[in-house]
């Protein structure tokens, strides 16, 4: 049994510590939005926050968690850069299938977090590893660019 | 009011029946049908379009509408309801967008004949059909306010989902309470569509209906069905095609509790509680496969078929002029070539399979191909297409990979073995290495100038292997022909007197085929633009003027082609090893032009610095989303220019994941300004066509930047590395 804190809430699960948080998520808690894409930390479709900061979820095992506060794309929007983010995407719409769209977020929003008027080398080294096949790019750093500028 | 669209609506609507009836809760029920099981009077001799759709308008007024088509990103769910809420005149607001069951009868795409959504056929097959269902039914509420008032309807008018009649004090009638009567009106047999310059909704960048779902988490796809007693299976099919299971050592896996093996002549499965368990079971196994006769090929040995065959004569696609007088004197001969690729959509291909103990199944998951769906599964299970429930969700890209119906065979076959619903999830690896590959082409092509510099010349040679072939189980081709992969080379939109398009069905072995985002106009265009510009070279031409000085006969590819080099400043000098490149293309039936900017570095590596395209597709739904699947598009072709090959050793594909199938990542996107020019043309397809303008204006830009013709795809930087400039 393994306890995480995910959104706030403890939940205590059945899973082997070496099961990565990604498919702790989706298949045993229920939260679906973290997206599985490629499971090797290549696409950042399965970014969350640990602490605030984002990780792919997707090789983070849930044994080396410990009591660090997860944040996953359900939740993102009770956060203020977090809501800024998705009115920033919603603003210039910046979702096409929306797939890699969580992770996407995720990784903006931490980028907020630490670095609160991002230019285009940050935004560039903080998104360069959420893939997305659809070709949002122009619209998710103009986005960031928004988000950052909003109040 | 006028009729708004060139294209003969009023023809179209006296073939249309409307089918009326009263949906649950008293409200009005519509929908359409065109010839037929609906239909009482004889079937017309053509049918020029098929759609059928089915709105629900309920007693408090909210609209559901049955989506025919597929939301895999590029917009429909929304774009198809701006046509219907726009001629309804009711707030889209309102409008609920539902996916439509799988029904070939009901929800055929008028294009296809069957329920699809590819090739870029939403708007051009259903944007008529769609305003005349939605002017159909705000007639029929305009009768119903009529009767209930006893005054006649010409008073009468419409707005956001009200009849209003303002000769007597503007009083006011919901559609919502006009529904239970106007449900028991005849429908009407002909309707007026809106003037132009009553549009409300289309041709306006309205916001995406999908798109708050899609940044909160809470959007459905696929792989993301639970339910309760849900198993989850890794699956490991051969990884050569054609080979089988020779042995499978599961000695590991008997010390793992909870997980069943499910071992087919073909494939291997681990079911377990959860995906984890699942794949680590998988992981557990040694699995020896048998490849036969497949496991001895290997890439260069198609590549040297396809030369083979690029040097037998073809099929003759298309033939004008005296193409052999043409070339007898100064002839230039040229051949350019394009490797497999994957799709590679952002989520791996799955599917959830219900086989009950009572004979029937349930399947739950995203599909391009709804009704192929039901049938691939009834075909695996030998059980009646009407046995097989299906439950239809978001496509996490599509990209043609999902009109191929493998992956729920797939799934079915390991649901037989399951006790209650299993989804079947594939690995990325397996996503990548079990795809339907767009094929390798080979173009070998000729031409000729006259004095003056104009093309007077011109063969176009294709092999390669035949998608269309690949789809109806190898049935020979009619008349040799492939009519997608000559695609946009019989229509190569430059003035050539005398020309000669030819195909050479070139099947690879051990590899199989399907559809791919922008399709046979992708090799077409990329073929015929790198052409264009190495004769412009010859010709000693700026490669824009040497283009427009060809397109005498299509006068909207001229303009956009003129803005383009305006708006991308394509006359404006450049640095050494800078270039600019263009693309000018007609797919798909709409028009897009591109330049692209490039820097290559001493190293050969290539930076992409600016890419402005210009588009006219016609009448226009949605100007934005327009402008988003071109941006997309041009990324997704690009992104297999730079990277894209799928490879085989021993008859395996190489490429595994995306360390070795690499994608353009936002560090390698440069801005891309899109430009969508009003049209009163009919409207043009988009999803599709955005593709092919990327790997030519790179390509071209290259060329500029460093007078290195790039012949094969995915580009070889060891070719542009330390070479100086012509």
């Amino acid at each position: 049994m393994v306890t995480l804190q995910i959104n706030g809430q403890a939940h205590t699960i059945d899973a082997p510590d070496d099961m990565p948080l990604l498919w702790a998520l989706r298949d045993i808690v229920g939260l679906t939005g973290t997206k599985f894409g490629c499971g090797i930390a290549q696409c950042g479709a399965c970014t969350v926050h640990v602490d605030g900061k984002a990780v792919r979820s997707c090789m983070l095992p849930v044994g080396a968690i410990g009591n660090r506060a997860i944040t996953t794309i359900e939740a993102i929007g009770d956060t203020p850069n977090g809501a800024k983010i998705q009115k920033a995407w919603l603003d210039i719409e910046v979702v096409q299938c929306g797939y890699c769209q969580s992770g996407q977020i995720m990784s903006a929003t931490a980028l907020l977090n630490r670095t609160p008027n991002p230019d285009d080398s940050d935004i560039d080294a903080a998104m360069a590893g959420n893939i997305c096949r659809c070709g949002t790019y122009v619209r998710i750093r103009q986005a960031i660019k928004n988000a950052a500028k909003s109040v | 009011m006028s009729m708004s669209s060139k294209s003969g609506t009023a023809g179209l609507s006296r073939r249309r029946f409307l089918q009326v009836g009263t949906a649950a809760g008293g409200g009005l029920m519509l929908g359409f049908q065109v010839g037929g099981a609906f239909a009482q009077a004889p079937a017309p001799k053509k049918y020029v379009l098929n759609p059928n759709a089915f709105i629900a308008i309920a007693r408090d007024g909210k609209v559901t509408f049955q989506i025919p088509q597929e939301e895999m990103g590029q917009g429909v769910y929304t774009s198809l309801s701006q046509l219907l809420a726009d001629e309804l005149d009711v707030d889209l607001a309102n409008v609920t967008p539902l996916p439509a069951p799988p029904s070939d009868a009901l929800y055929a795409s008028p294009r296809s004949r069957r329920q699809s959504t590819g090739g870029s056929t939403s708007i051009r097959g259903f944007y008529t059909a769609l305003r005349q269902v939605g002017a159909s039914g705000r007639a029929m509420m305009v009768q119903a306010a009529a009767q209930q008032w006893g005054v006649s309807a010409a008073s009468l008018r419409t707005e956001s989902g009200q009849v209003i009649d303002d000769a007597r004090g503007g009083r006011k009638l919901s559609y919502g309470e006009l529904a239970p009567r106007a449900a028991k009106l005849p429908a009407p047999q002909e309707v007026t569509l809106k003037a132009d310059k009553d549009l409300k909704y289309i041709g306006k960048s309205v916001k995406r209906l999908d798109a708050p779902e899609k940044v909160n988490g809470k959007a459905q796809y696929g792989i993301d069905v639970r339910m309760d007693g849900l198993k989850v299976a890794a699956i490991a099919a051969s990884p050569v095609v054609g080979g089988k299971v020779a042995h499978v050592d599961d000695s590991k896996l008997k010390s793992m509790p909870g997980l069943q093996l499910v071992q087919l002549d073909d494939l291997v499965a681990v079911v377990g509680p959860n995906f984890w368990a699942a794949k680590k079971g998988m992981d557990a196994l040694d699995i020896k496969w048998n490849g036969g006769e497949n496991a001895k090929i290997n890439t260069d040995a198609i590549w040297r078929d396809l030369e083979k065959g690029s040097q037998q004569k073809g099929a003759v696609a298309k033939e004008e002029g005296d193409v052999e007088k043409s070339l007898k004197g100064d002839r230039f001969d040229a051949a350019y070539e394009m490797p497999f690729l994957a799709h590679a959509p952002m989520e791996p291909q799955n599917f959830t399979v219900h086989v009950k103990k009572d004979g029937s199944c349930e399947l739950w998951g995203g599909t391009q191909v709804q009704t192929a769906t039901v049938k691939a599964a009834s075909d695996a299970l030998g059980i009646a297409p009407e046995k097989v429930t299906f439950h239809n969700f978001m496509l996490g890209g599509g990209f043609g990979r999902r009109l191929a119906t493998d992956m729920v065979t797939k799934s079915v076959r390991v649901a037989q073995k399951v006790d209650g619903p299993v989804k079947v999830i594939w690995t990325r690896e397996e996503d990548i290495q079990q795809d339907m590959y767009r094929p390798a082409y080979r173009n070998a092509m000729s031409a000729s100038l006259t004095k003056d510099g104009k093309i007077d010349g011109w063969t176009h040679r294709i092999a390669g292997g035949s998608v269309i072939a690949a789809i109806t189980g190898g049935k020979p081709l009619k008349d040799g022909i492939d009519g997608d992969a000559v695609e946009g080379a019989v229509n190569n939109p430059y003035a050539i007197p005398n020309q000669r398009i030819e195909y050479v069905q070139t099947e690879p072995k051990a590899l199989n085929l399907g559809w791919w985002r922008g399709v046979g106009p992708n090799n077409a265009v990329f073929a015929i633009e790198s052409m264009m510009d190495d004769l412009a070279k010859k010709a000693g031409k700026d490669p824009v003027a040497f283009r427009l000085a060809h397109l005498g006969n299509e006068p909207r590819l001229k303009a956009i082609l003129q803005i383009a080099a305006e708006k991308s400043g394509w006359s404006k000098p450049l640095a050494a090893r800078m270039g600019r490149g263009v693309c000018a293309q007609n797919a798909f039936g709409s028009y897009i032009a591109t330049v692209t900017e490039v820097d290559v570095t001493e190293m050969g590596k290539i930076n992409v610095r600016r890419i402005t395209s210009i588009v006219d597709a016609g009448r226009t739904v949605n100007p934005d989303t327009i402008a988003a699947q071109v941006q997309g598009g041009i990324l997704f072709g690009m992104t297999a220019a730079l990277y894209g090959d799928i490879t085989l050793k021993d008859g395996r594909v190489q490429q595994r994941n995306f360390n070795d199938y690499r994608m353009m990542r936002i560090n390698e996107t440069p801005s891309i300004e899109v430009h969508v020019v009003s049209s009163t043309e009919d409207p043009g397809g988009i999803g599709e066509p955005g593709c092919s303008a990327g790997p030519p204006s790179l390509v071209n830009a290259v060329f500029a930047a460093t007078g290195v013709r790039i012949h094969r795809l995915p580009i070889d930087r060891s070719l542009l590395a330390s070479r100086k400039i012509a």
